[in-house]
């Protein structure tokens, strides 16, 4: 509210502005003219010929031709008084009053956003801000400025690495990845971490440089899980499926029981072997990787919704089925992926030989049974 | 609250300027005092609003706020406070609104101090002057507005282009503008005339104030922003003839034509054509810097087709103000009345030729500029005019400029005696011919024309050395009576004679600057000395520093002059993490006019750094010149006298001087 009430003060000045010089009757009082000029001009003569500057005949000469322009002025002075025409008086203040508020408003309007509060800095640190989001990206900042200060922290590296990369920053990760390396030593872990930074930087392809952080890491650790994923993954996507498959089998086999990543190395393996779950096509993945992350969820997420439409139409496809309830789970979903498995076999039950597929897919998605 | 409120004043400055443009014009043609008067309170309003719109981007600016999306892209909390007030200015937006600013500043002051001018004629500048200020109002709202909002704010901006963060912002793009812009006064001025159908020797004399002041803050913008390429970029260059430097200097040239035939105009009622046209072309072409600046065409022909909108809204206004006003000025310029008659050789003769040879230097910087652009837009053929071009075609305009310099000011108005003017000059002339000679003994290598050069510079100081010893009769009188007549001379004679030798001061900076520039490129290690022009600079070492929003790489060299030590130098390399990119701070030692400067490179991995030192002698009497020429404006400036032309009677002889 406040703010109308500048703008409306701001607006009656500027009338004003406008009104003020029609409501007083002014007369030609104030202003110059080329007579006077010349009059000047003639003064000036004399002073200069007073200090000497010019000779006498220089003088009279300039006399003769600045009287000659004196005259003709004075002759073309404008004759007739100044009039006070009410008629366009009146208009011009119409115009102020009606005009002037109807422009300014209708520019304003579609330009302007009066509802938005600023927020400068000093608000901004109070912690006014609102939401989750908002605070965890200004601990980000926080600890990227005491960085600035101390870069040879290699805990806080450690630290920020991997929640710029969750905040979709990889390029930063990236650079936080390598300065934990830097400043905390080799290890595995961190070059496998430096490697997945990297190609999700590259939009989830296993760049060559990507691997060679993990052929490092791997070296450093043969175990390493995550490094053996990845390479895995480099080998599919140089399309040799045959060598991904015996770099997962093997990892799969070492895998302690419980370990998180065995359904997303079993999906992939049975991506390779089944030859199945086509990813996103490498354009669509590059054209996602340069929006904002909430407008990337948002693609995923359509995606994700019109194969469940296409589905709910047409349950015949199994491998339609099992890219669900996988994108169910990639997005972490385990509610809707169950529901997804359990509406896939209502949907195929008909036909045994696509229940069995069915089956033995969502089995190796880890939601077998 | 601050940032709507600033968005829309400007609205109301836009609808201030719409009023401003139509009401007096009527009131001119009705003689309606009031009316006419509405010029003025709205001038004033509009500088008021414009300015309050400007202090709100400054305070968004200061306070970080990221909800506006010009801070958020162009500034940075950690930024220092005067690198957040310069960054206002530092992009497309801000720097338009500090157009339009400088715009009504300029307007504000023909409204309050404009008491001398006749009331139809202030009613018509200003008018003049709204057509202008509403047409780029309307083009920051419309395109570039600096007062959109981001609805959900971000926590950190993008910060300013590194480059930029520096003292020199603060005061090249406020001195430029001021130039630029000021010169729109003239130009409604001209046009006001036109309008009106009478101009003669008073009009000169009204506009002469408003244009000196354009000229000398144009010369200063172009001084100072050449001095800031120099030590920023690291290449230890300070004209590169690119076209965004060209867009200065074409105002500046014919500008200076300008001033110089305005003065033939108020003396003697002549010229007044081309006075008319040259104010014209000097504020379209300040029009067309600004269109070659703004709307991407510079960098690449190609920008044009991403931001579309830009550049084709600036071209519409460059055509609309250049055609409209050349139209009215051909319908309108024959029915001028024609002035005062003079001969060929005569003061009026010789700021002719300066005429010339100004404006032709000008297309030939317009040819240059405008010339590649064509041809890649056109042909798709890319292709760049530099140095060699305007070495063969700029220099020698530039040359016969000078050699006339100090004959315009000796030559009496009207008709004039070339010879005893030449004889008058024998002194200066020999002192010329005298520094070639010693030039040609000192100089080992270099081009032969350089010490012709420095002669002709040495002439130009001499010249106009003369023309005040002449004024004044120093030697030939007694010391009281010259003390007399100097204080008694017109300070625009003393304009006149600093102007016209910091041409000459300049032109021997360029020149020493060019010839007999050393330099020394290697990569050093710590302890390594480099010998360069009689200086020993010893690598002391390498040390990493922590600033506000950078991270330096700071090296220290001991600078020492045939064995003494002499000085420490410390240039450096910042980086800054934002934008991810890095500046390079060159170190300057200045002895006398000359400089020692030196530039890192790239560090290698042993520890060695890229390093480029320069020898640079008598670099500084480059900016000294300019220097020199605006104070010599700033004198005139202060003249509060009015000039008249005492023509010289025919039968008059030789023993008398020119009349100021």
């Amino acid at each position: 509210m406040t703010l109308w009430f500048v703008f409306a003060l701001m607006t009656v000045a500027a009338i004003f502005a406008v009104l003020w010089p029609l409501g007083r009757n002014g007369r030609a009082q104030d202003q110059g003219s080329e007579v006077a000029v010349y009059k000047d001009q003639l003064a000036e003569i004399e002073r200069d010929l007073a200090a000497g500057l010019i000779p006498a005949p220089d003088a009279e000469a300039a006399r003769v031709e600045i009287s000659r322009r004196l005259l003709a002025a004075a002759a073309s002075e404008p004759a007739m008084a100044p009039k006070s025409n009410l008629k366009w008086r009146r208009a011009a203040a119409v115009l102020a009053l009606a005009g002037l508020p109807l422009v300014a408003i209708g520019i304003y309007m579609p330009l302007g956003s009066p509802r938005l509060q600023d927020f400068p800095l000093a608000q901004r640190e109070r912690g006014s801000g609102s939401g989750v989001a908002q605070s965890l990206e200004n601990l980000v900042v926080q600890v990227q400025q005491h960085l600035e200060k101390n870069p040879t922290d290699g805990r806080g590296w450690n630290v920020l690495a991997p929640v710029l990369e969750r905040l979709g920053r990889f390029d930063d990760a990236v650079r936080a990845y390598r300065n934990s390396l830097t400043y905390n030593g080799e290890s595995a872990e961190r070059r496998s971490d430096l490697g997945e930074a990297i190609s999700a930087a590259a939009g989830g392809v296993v760049t060559v440089e990507a691997k060679a952080e993990f052929e490092r890491a791997q070296a450093l650790n043969a175990d390493d899980p995550k490094a053996n994923y990845f390479l895995g993954l480099a080998a599919e996507q140089d399309g040799r499926k045959g060598d991904a498959a015996t770099i997962w089998r093997a990892l799969l086999v070492k895998a302690p029981a419980d370990a998180p990543w065995r359904a997303l190395v079993q999906s992939s393996l049975a991506r390779v072997g089944g030859g199945t779950m086509p990813a996103l096509s490498d354009e669509t993945i590059a054209a996602s990787k340069d929006m904002a992350e909430g407008d990337r969820n948002a693609m995923v997420r359509g995606m994700v919704d019109r194969l469940a439409t296409r589905l709910k139409q047409n349950g015949d496809d199994v491998d339609g089925w099992l890219r669900l309830v996988r994108a169910y789970l990639v997005m972490g979903e385990r509610d809707k992926a169950m529901g997804a498995s359990a509406d896939a076999r209502q949907a195929v039950a008909s036909d045994a030989e696509r229940l069995r597929q069915l089956n033995e897919g969502l089995r190796t998605l880890g939601l077998g049974g | 609250m601050i940032a709507e409120s600033g968005h829309y004043a400007l609205v109301l400055a836009l609808g201030l300027a719409l009023i401003q443009s139509i009401v007096p014009l009527i009131g001119a043609r009705l003689n309606d005092v009031a009316l006419m008067n509405v010029a003025r309170s709205t001038a004033l309003a509009q500088l008021l609003f414009v300015g309050a719109s400007f202090v709100a981007l400054v305070m968004l600016h200061v306070n970080s706020d990221f909800s506006v999306a010009n801070v958020y892209e162009n500034s940075h909390s950690m930024k220092p406070l005067l690198y957040k007030i310069t960054g206002v200015w530092g992009n497309h937006e801000g720097s338009m609104l500090l157009w339009v600013s400088i715009l009504a500043l300029f307007g504000g002051l023909v409204a309050a101090f404009g008491n001398n001018l006749p009331l139809s004629l202030r009613a018509h500048v200003l008018a003049v002057q709204a057509w202008v200020a509403s047409a780029f109002y309307l083009f920051i709202l419309v395109t570039s507005n600096p007062f959109l909002r981001i609805a959900t704010p971000p926590v950190e901006g993008r910060d300013l282009n590194p480059v930029l963060q520096d003292i020199g912002l603060a005061v090249h793009p406020p001195m430029l503008y001021l130039g630029y812009v000021g010169f729109s006064i003239s130009f409604s001025f001209a046009i006001a005339a036109l309008m009106e159908g009478r101009i003669d020797a008073a009009w000169a004399r009204w506009v002469r104030p408003w244009t000196l002041v354009a000229w000398i803050f144009l010369t200063l913008g172009i001084a100072m922003g050449s001095y800031w390429a120099y030590y920023e970029l690291g290449w230890g260059g300070w004209w590169f003839w690119d076209p965004v430097e060209n867009a200065s200097l074409m105002p500046w040239l014919s500008g200076t034509a300008l001033l110089h035939s305005a003065l033939v105009m108020e003396k003697r009622n002549a010229l007044k054509v081309w006075t008319i046209l040259l104010s014209i072309l000097t504020f379209s072409l300040s029009l067309l810097g600004t269109f070659l600046v703004r709307s991407g065409v510079i960098t690449s022909v190609h920008a044009f087709a991403t931001d579309p909108t830009r550049g084709v809204f600036i071209l519409l206004i460059l055509c609309l103000f250049i055609g409209g006003s050349l139209a009215l000025f051909a319908g309108r310029a024959t029915s001028l009345k024609q002035g005062g008659l003079f001969a060929p050789i005569s003061r009026e003769g010789a700021l002719v030729l300066n005429n010339l040879l100004l404006t032709v230097a000008c297309a030939v910087v317009l040819f240059g500029t405008l010339y590649p652009l064509a041809m890649e837009m056109l042909a798709d053929f890319k292709m760049s005019v530099g140095a060699p071009f305007y070495n063969l075609t700029f220099a020698p305009l530039f040359t016969l400029l000078l050699l006339a310099v100090p004959f315009g000011p000796m030559l009496a108005w009207k008709r004039g005696d070339l010879l005893g003017v030449t004889q008058r000059l024998l002194a200066a002339g020999v002192a010329g011919l005298v520094a070639v000679a010693i030039a040609w003994g000192w100089a080992s290598g270099g081009s032969t024309l350089a010490p012709l050069a420095i002669g002709l510079g040495i002439f130009v100081i001499g010249g106009a050395v003369t023309d005040i010893v002449e004024r004044t009769g120093f030697v030939r009188l007694p010391f009281a009576t010259v003390l007399h007549r100097a204080r008694g001379m017109p300070r625009s004679a003393w304009g006149t004679a600093f102007a016209h030798a910091g041409l000459g001061v300049a032109l021997i900076g360029i020149v020493c600057e060019t010839t007999w520039n050393s330099e020394y490129i290697a990569t050093m290690k710590q302890n390594d000395v480099a010998h360069i022009a009689g200086f020993d600079v010893k690598l002391d070492g390498l040390l990493q520093r922590q600033g506000p929003n950078y991270r330096e790489m700071i090296a220290e060299f001991n600078v020492g002059l045939d064995g003494k030590p002499l000085s420490v130098m410390t240039p450096s390399k910042r980086s800054f993490t934002t934008r991810g990119s890095s500046t390079t701070e060159a170190a300057l030692l200045t002895r006398g006019a000359s400089q020692l400067y030196i530039s890192l490179g790239e560090a290698n991995a042993e520890g060695a750094i890229a390093v480029r030192i320069y020898h640079k002698p008598l670099v500084l009497l480059i900016w000294w010149g300019p220097v020199l020429m605006a104070f010599g404006g700033v004198l005139s400036l202060s003249d509060r006298r009015l000039r008249v032309g005492a023509p010289k009677p025919a039968r008059a002889k030789q023993r008398l001087q020119p009349a100021e």
